[in-house]
This record gives C-alpha cells, structure tokens and sequence, in this order.
C-alpha cells in the first residue's frame, strides 16, 4: 500500500477499522524548514515497524509527533480509531487540547536517545511514580511490578541505585521499564542505542527483543542497528526528505533495497557502522 | 566586661526581634517566590502578567517605603492599624520575594527539556510534572541564591528602627547613646549580626548538601568538609561511572 494510491475514503475507512496509527497527509514545518512532506503512513496493532533514513529525513519528529512532544502543522494523526492531532469540535476538528490529549496519551510510551531518567529520583522512584500518580496504581503494587520489569531488563539488583551511579546501558534499561511501566499499547524508541558506548548496546537491545518476543506491544523504533530492524521489525520504512522513500519487509528492504536513496543510505551506514 | 554584663540582655532582646523579623521575611518570601516564580513559567498569559507586576513593582521600590506605607499610610486609609512588626515582615518579604520569584523562575527553566518530555510520556499532569520533577530538580540551583537572599533579608532588617521597632540595631544606638561607649555599642551588634549570619548560612548550606545528594551531585553523609562548595571545574558532576 503506497500512500500516494490511497484515495481519501478509503483512509477514512481505515480510521474506524483495524489501524492503531494513522497519519493522515501530515505535514511538519519548523519555519521553513518542512521535515514531513504530506506523509501517509499506518501502523496496524502489534506491529512493529522500524524507521530508517538519514538524519533529518523526519524519523524522530514522527515519534515525537505521536508523544504529543510536537503539533502537526497539517493533516492528522489518528491513534486506535480516535483523532490525536485534534480533538472533535462541532462537525470538524480543533487541535487537541491537554486534557483531551492526558485522556489519551496514557497508550503510549516512549524512550529517549539519552535516556532522560528523573536525577531526584532512585531507580524504583523513576518506574513507580508514573503508575502510581498516573495510573492510580497502588503503591505495593507498582512496587511489585517495577522490581518484575527491573528483573526483566537485567537490573534486578539496582532497585535502590541513583540513576548517576549507572552505565548509560543500564540507565537505558530502567527507561525501558520505566516506559512498560506505564502498560503502553505503542512504545516509541527513539534512537535508544545511539548515546551508548559500543559494548553497551548489545544488552539494551537484547532486553527490546526480548519485550518484542514476549508482548505484542505495537512498536515504532528509530534506529541505526540494522540488525536489530531485521529481526524484531514485520516493517521497514525508509524516509527520505519528510517522506517515505520506500517500504517493505525487512529481508527486502535490507537484500534488495529498490529506491536508489535507500541502496546509498544502507551502504553509508553498513561502511560506517 | 561590665559593659557586657549590664547590655547583653538587651542585645539579646534586639537579636530576638532582628530573628523574628528575618525568618518572617524569609517565609514570606519563600512563599511568595515560589508561586509567583512558578507562575512565571506556565503558558497562561495571565499568570505571567502577575507575575511580572508583582516582581517589578517590589523589585523597583525600596523595602523602607513600603514598610513606612504600612506603618503609616494604611491606617490612614482603612483605619487598621498594623503591629509595626507585622508590617516590617510584610515590607521586607514582599521585597525578598520579588527577588525570590526570579530565581525561581531562572531554575526551573534551567531545568532540561528533556525531563519536562519524559514527564510527558509519561502522561504527568501539570502538577504532578512540576511537584514530582521540575521543582525538586530545580531546589538545588535555587539554594545558593536562596541563601545570598536570606543573608541580605537579614541585614536589612536593620532599617526597622525608623519605625520604632526595638531590632539589633536599634539597640545598638540606645546603648551608644546611654553610655558614649561607641566603639563597644557597635562592636557588639557587629558581632551578633555576624553571628545571626553564619548561622544562617550554615542552615542553608545543609540543605544545599542535602539537595545536591538527592540528584547524586554529592555522596551521601559526609562530614564538614562537605559543607564546602561542591567542586565544579574540573571535576565530572553527574557523570555516570
């Protein structure tokens, strides 16, 4: 499905049906700069799905897009059935407000290039606070459940750490769990290996394949680990200049790229990484 | 020596008042700094308005005039009468506080973006993003300004004997006018005021360290040595191992 065959009605269809994420002819502008160029693109539940591309191509704004980190300058943005980008108002739409955005946001997560754990706060405090003042969660329970995700992400041990005295690998675990703390339906991963030491990135990303393995969290990741885009993603997107370049599955994309820009972006990162 | 042992008990009833005075101001102050500073950051137009009326008007007007309006001016226009000391700790901490309000405001944006975004995923509300991240993190950057604050707050206690108020100072002059003794008179006060102030400063310090603990700046526990100002050039703050 190319998004430029597809007709206006049947995206609306689309909307009410089986799609998690749905953007719909979303441009992003900052200034002048446009870095999503009419971009059409849908996610269905429980996949995953990698985006790739060079930088400044649009990857991470669409991440923060759907985090609600950014506004969209046009078009919309659609999550499981409801409008995100805006809220309805009368017979159209209005841009979202923060209560209707707080109503709704709680389906995703997201973790962070550098990780951004809370420094007031221990390891425990930063994957229970959310639930618990969030969610309502009571607080032995999102106790409980934050010392299971820690035992999951290998850092069963540092419950009681200060975020400072971690590498950043295992920071980067704990905003792993602090993200699946939250139950999210969609966990967005932006670049989330990109500020770590080399020999660091293998455990953070052997944790993601293991939560891939084990959920069926629906998945957007940002990343340069083609390796990692090939086992755990049903899908690759190649961006290119706010739009999509090329997709496909990841054996294709990655054995037998057909658009001419994703060939040199693959052979400029397999040469450099 | 039997200078000493006749004033001290007076002096010590003026170092009372200089204290009430100045931890009044300083409650005051704090608190008044810390709304109207928050205030500042939020996207509500209106709460900036106050919040630039506020600092700017007490900002621009010196401390002793406002606490001459109240001592003498609001009774005359509401028939209240407010308790002199009353009036001084409101002058001085609407004064204060105007300061306060912009190192508040100057902390908390120091605060990263980054944070304020994972407080987002995370679906925080306004509140619980400033209770829970922003203001804690920003506490450590507030405290040494706090503490300058407080020191000048305590000093300028001193203009409260120009309403009659009975403060360090104030004793300080009836004494030297007593006795001629000028020197000691002064030299006494001198030395309280100094002492107020060290106190003062070792409070403040304390919570510095304890600040700087919470956001693994400082290890923990730590004797006087870490009362020092933390080093910052040259050394790796906050860097993981």
């Amino acid at each position: 499905m190319s998004p430029s065959d597809t007709p206006d009605n049947d995206l609306h269809q689309g909307v009410a049906g089986e799609d998690l994420i749905v953007f719909d002819q979303v441009v992003k502008r900052f200034g002048d700069l446009t870095v999503l160029d009419h971009l059409d693109f849908r996610v269905a539940p429980g996949e995953r799905v990698t985006l790739i591309g060079p930088s400044g191509s649009g990857k991470t704004t669409i991440l923060r897009l759907l985090m609600t980190l950014e506004k969209v300058t046009e078009g919309m943005v659609w999550v499981g059935g409801e409008p995100f980008s805006h809220m309805p108002r009368g017979s159209g739409f209005a841009p979202a407000s923060e209560s209707y955005l707080r109503a709704r946001r709680k389906r995703l997560g997201m973790v962070f290039q550098q990780f951004n754990l809370f420094p007031n706060m221990t390891v425990r405090k930063n994957v229970t606070e959310a639930p618990v003042h969030v969610l309502g969660t009571p607080r032995d329970e999102a106790n409980a459940r934050a010392e299971e995700l820690l035992e999951l992400v290998g850092l069963g041990d540092k419950v009681d750490a200060h975020p400072t005295q971690l590498s950043g690998g295992q920071q980067q675990r704990v905003a792993i769990a602090r993200s699946l703390a939250m139950q999210p339906e969609i966990l967005l991963l932006d670049e989330v290996t990109s500020a770590l030491d080399p020999e660091l990135v293998a455990g953070v990303l052997d944790v993601l394949r293991e939560v891939a393995e084990t959920t069926d969290i629906t998945m957007l990741c940002v990343t340069h680990e083609m390796s990692f885009a090939r086992d755990v993603s049903h899908r690759v997107l190649m961006f290119d200049k706010g739009r999509i370049a090329e997709e496909g599955h990841p054996d294709q994309i990655f054995n037998d790229p057909q658009h001419e820009r994703t060939q040199a972006f693959l052979k400029s990162v397999l040469e450099n990484g | 020596m039997e200078f000493l042992e006749q004033q001290l008990p007076r002096y010590v009833d003026g170092a009372w008042i200089t204290l009430q005075l100045t931890v009044g101001g300083a409650a005051l102050a704090f608190v008044l700094a810390m709304v109207v500073g928050v205030l500042g950051t939020t996207r509500f137009w209106w709460a900036r308005a106050i919040t630039t009326v506020y600092v700017e008007t007490f900002r621009g007007i010196a401390a002793l005039v406002v606490m001459f309006w109240f001592v003498f001016a609001f009774p005359d226009l509401t028939g209240f009468e407010l308790d002199p000391i009353f009036a001084a700790i409101l002058a001085l901490g609407l004064n204060v506080g105007a300061y306060g309000a912009e190192v508040v405001r100057a902390a908390i944006n120091a605060v990263p973006k980054a944070q304020v975004e994972a407080t987002v995923a995370l679906n925080f509300s306004w509140f619980q993003r400033v209770r829970l991240v922003v203001l804690p993190q920003a506490w450590a950057q507030m405290l040494p300004t706090f503490g300058n604050l407080i020191i000048e707050l305590m000093k300028a206690t001193a203009v409260v004997y120009l309403v009659g108020i009975v403060d360090l100072t104030s004793v300080a002059q009836q004494i030297r006018s007593a006795t001629g003794e000028t020197f000691l008179a002064f030299g006494v006060a001198f030395v309280l005021y100094y002492l107020l102030a060290q106190v003062l400063i070792f409070g403040m310090r304390l919570l510095e360290r304890r600040a700087n603990q919470k956001l693994g700046r400082a290890p923990a526990g730590g004797g006087l040595l870490s009362l020092l100002r933390p080093p910052t050039v040259g050394t790796q703050v906050g860097v993981a191992k």
